[in-house]
């Protein structure tokens, strides 16, 4: 029984739910109007979903794109609120997100625990966005007479292929992504992309401007290499064991050399440190003279 | 140990002196040439592998020369594909055998030999690095040497303290090093490199320019007669098929490279798929951004240091001024003035500005972007200063009127070529640094600390000079965003870059 097949009262019919894309704070179909099913374990369909072109990966950028610089204008602090805000409204929706989980196959209990530790997963890198920088920036004891400090800045626009695991690996990739000021598109091609569709609401009704995370469902093979080739992508996070999908994006990815991080984990129980956040920050150095 | 270095014995190296403009007026500088009594260098030079100096396995050399006379200096051992897996063999030995178990305190100690033994050998070392590679003495003895010294120095210090690299974890080294460096400046570039590498607990192979082998075959001395343990540094010289068998070595951990952007890229294609760090330092095209309400005498002379110095072969260098169009035609008049100054001719002349061009083939590069951007429109503007007749010279030359499509603006030159852009207002200014693929560094000039501080975070660069411009340090991160590299050298960063993370003891 999933969410998409409420039980029937007798006297009513249930209002069944359209899982579209988000992009731009938005929830468009595909522009290519063609669908792809998603299944129970047993093969059963349990919804559509929108398989999605690579114009609608273009466009995706394009708002991506758009919201990137106000998003790392935001201050950390604010930045930091809003994460916590889609801590809160993931929270709420635990009920639902365990019901999707449990629709591809997870456990009850596996379920919930999946449900909590995302939740606090967000809560965590909700409070690095103001400590990072503490942490990682540096004042450089130049031997001239300059005030000289490194300071991290986000790279930009990370295209991200999103893991296998359809809730916690999702969050634990987009988190410490748009914690550091990036934005997103998100690439969801794993065989339970339900968590991710509704997750777009999550996002939505968090706080968070359009644009900052946008996710795209549909069939790797159609959307990686355009997102890998992009020219306004600035960065991949990679989320795959299969060293020969890393490899042909890092290839697509040369055309403007874009930092590329993999991450092949299958379990992400664990992957949670500031590191997964400065890995997609770029270090600048200012030079100031001291003088008169 | 043998020493098989195929040496004839000692020779002076043969200078010629620049040729002084026959029209003095009396103001101007009588020649001043560093002596080069001191210098020992010889006709031979071999590859530095496991210890000692070798010829290469198919006994193969290349020339090298000095550009302000054309001159050859002398004859160098050109390592091949069997020669670079020797080199790598003996890394890996010496990493499995010596590096990696040596007390940290003990690694540190050779690093703090090399870093004095360098300082010891400055004037000698800055003198070579003219000779070999044209640049002013004034540059080579006042910067690069010791820099180069400094960054040994600094990461020396971090051999024993790698713990507290990364906050909550711990590190440790990543293995064996391949190291690819150009010939812009030659010491100081293997510095970069080597330094962080095996303080950090790695060994080496290094390979540098085909242009620019001497002073680095001359740190392989040092490194020798400072007892550094055999195979932790190697040294391999030759062209572009060298540095691509040191790169895509199989039994290389970390891949360093330092170069053009477009060679970059087929590097990074190459690591593809692999679990090899790497760190890529590339191209650049920066913007230097003179506002209205700047010093205009300080930026004059900050122009002049970003683009025409070491002629202009600085992946950093200034090679854009955008100035806000109020203040531009003084700013512009100054500068003109200004480089009517500037004395270019023997690199060995404490009076020099600008040296020699590093090679005929740079030379060639630098006279077809000046055919380019006439043909594209720009105005040109070159200083009547003499050149000698022998050499590879450039005058100092500016690019009015360029425009934001022009090939001279867009693309890297690397020599001493200033396109020249206006700007009117602060958002322009920026967006008009940002046009181009690159992103290494750029520099702002306004007396108002605000917008100096605005303008610099908003510039998507990795090193951002204000009112100041191509200043160096052991403690400061270097390096690029966009097309101009990926990772940093130097500072915390750059340690960073030659480690590997791993779970807290």
């Amino acid at each position: 029984m999933s969410e998409q097949r409420p039980a029937a009262a007798a006297d009513r019919l249930p209002v069944l739910k359209t899982h579209k894309v988000y992009v731009g704070g938005k929830f468009p179909r595909s522009e290519s109007g063609r669908l792809d099913r998603a299944l129970a374990p047993d093969g059963t369909p349990i919804a559509n979903i929108c398989r999605c072109s690579r114009k609608d990966v273009r466009d995706a950028v394009t708002a991506a794109r758009a919201a990137q610089a106000g998003w790392a204008a935001r201050t950390a602090y604010n930045r930091g609120q809003i994460l916590y805000r889609i801590a809160e409204m993931l929270e709420g929706r635990s009920g639902q997100f365990e019901a999707l989980l449990a629709a591809g196959g997870t456990t009850p209990d596996q379920a919930a625990a999946e449900v909590q530790t995302a939740t606090d997963r967000l809560l965590h890198y909700a409070g690095w966005t103001d400590k990072f920088q503490q942490v990682f920036s540096s004042v450089n004891p130049v031997a001239t007479s300059h005030f000289n400090f490194s300071i991290l800045e986000p790279m930009g626009l990370v295209g991200v292929l999103a893991p296998e695991s359809p809730l916690l690996g999702l969050v634990s990739s987009i988190a410490p992504a748009i914690a550091g000021g990036n934005t997103t598109v998100v690439l969801v091609t794993g065989s339970q992309p339900l968590p991710a569709t509704t997750f777009g609401e999550v996002l939505n009704s968090s706080d968070v401007p359009g644009g900052v995370v946008n996710i795209l469902t549909g069939r790797r093979d159609e959307m990686l290499a355009p997102l890998a080739a992009h020219r306004d992508v600035d960065a991949l996070l990679l989320c795959s064991p299969d060293p020969g999908i890393a490899r042909s994006a890092e290839i697509e990815a040369v055309h403007n050399l874009k930092r590329v991080a993999v991450r092949p984990h299958d379990d992400w129980k664990n992957i949670q440190s500031p590191y997964e956040i400065t890995d997609l920050q770029e270090v600048k150095t200012t030079w100031h003279p001291i003088g008169s | 140990m043998t020493n098989s270095t195929p040496s004839t014995g000692l020779k002076a190296p043969k200078l010629r002196l620049g040729i002084r403009d026959g029209s003095d007026d009396g103001w101007g500088y009588a020649p001043a040439p560093e002596s080069t009594d001191h210098v020992e260098l010889r006709d031979r030079y071999g590859l530095f592998i496991d210890g000692d100096f070798t010829d290469a396995a198919d006994g193969r050399t290349f020339e090298t020369a000095n550009p302000a006379t054309e001159e050859k200096i002398a004859d160098v051992a050109l390592a091949g594909d069997a020669d670079v897996d020797r080199a790598v063999a003996a890394a890996r030995r010496a990493y499995d055998e010596v590096w990696s178990q040596l007390a940290p305190r003990e690694r540190g100690k050779y690093v703090y030999r090399i870093a004095r033994v360098l300082q010891e050998r400055g004037r000698e070392l800055a003198i070579t690095e003219s000779l070999d590679g044209g640049k002013p003495i004034r540059e080579s003895r006042d910067v690069d040497i010791p820099l180069a010294a400094a960054h040994f120095f600094y990461y020396a210090g971090w051999a024993d303290k790698l713990d507290y690299a990364f906050p909550g974890r711990g590190a440790r080294a990543l293995g064996v090093a391949g190291q690819v460096i150009p010939w812009n400046f030659p010491l100081l570039m293997a510095a970069w490199k080597i330094a962080p590498a095996i303080a950090a607990g790695n060994t080496v192979v290094l390979k540098p320019a085909e242009t620019t082998p001497l002073t680095a075959l001359k740190l392989a001395e040092i490194i020798r007669d400072a007892g550094v343990p055999p195979g932790v540094v190697n040294i391999v010289t030759g062209a572009g098929e060298t540095g691509a068998a040191v790169v895509q070595h199989e039994d290389v951990d970390k891949v360093a490279f330092t170069g053009s952007t477009e060679v970059g890229k087929l590097i990074r294609r190459a690591l593809a798929g692999s679990d090899k760090h790497y760190t890529l330092e590339l191209g650049g095209k920066a913007a230097n951004l003179v506002f209205e309400d700047a010093a205009v005498d300080q930026a004059v002379e900050g122009i002049v240091n970003g683009i025409f110095f070491n002629q202009g072969h600085v992946c950093c260098a200034g090679s854009r001024l955008l100035v806000q169009e109020s203040v531009a035609d003084e700013v512009i008049s100054k500068l003109k003035d200004r480089m009517e100054t500037l004395i270019v001719g023997d690199p060995l002349d404490k009076n020099t500005d600008i040296g020699a061009i590093n090679s005929r083939a740079q030379l060639d590069k630098i006279e077809e972007y000046l055919e380019i951007g006439e043909a594209e429109g720009a105005e040109p503007f070159q200083t009547s200063c003499p050149v000698p007749e022998r050499g590879y010279w450039c005058r100092p030359t500016l690019f009015l009127q360029a425009s934001q499509s022009h090939r001279v603006v867009q693309e890297e030159i690397f020599g001493p070529v200033l396109a020249v852009q206006t700007f009117r207002t602060v958002d322009e200014g920026i967006a008009m640094a940002n046009n181009t693929p690159y992103g290494l560094s750029g520099g702002v000039w306004s007396d108002k600390g605000a917008k100096a501080f605005r303008v610099t975070s908003r510039i998507r660069a990795g090193v951002l000079w204000a009112n100041t411009y191509n200043k160096f340090d052991p403690t400061a991160p270097f390096g690029g965003y966009k097309e101009s590299g990926i990772g940093r050298e130097g500072g915390l960063a750059g340690l960073h870059a030659y480690l590997r993370p791993e779970a807290a003891a």
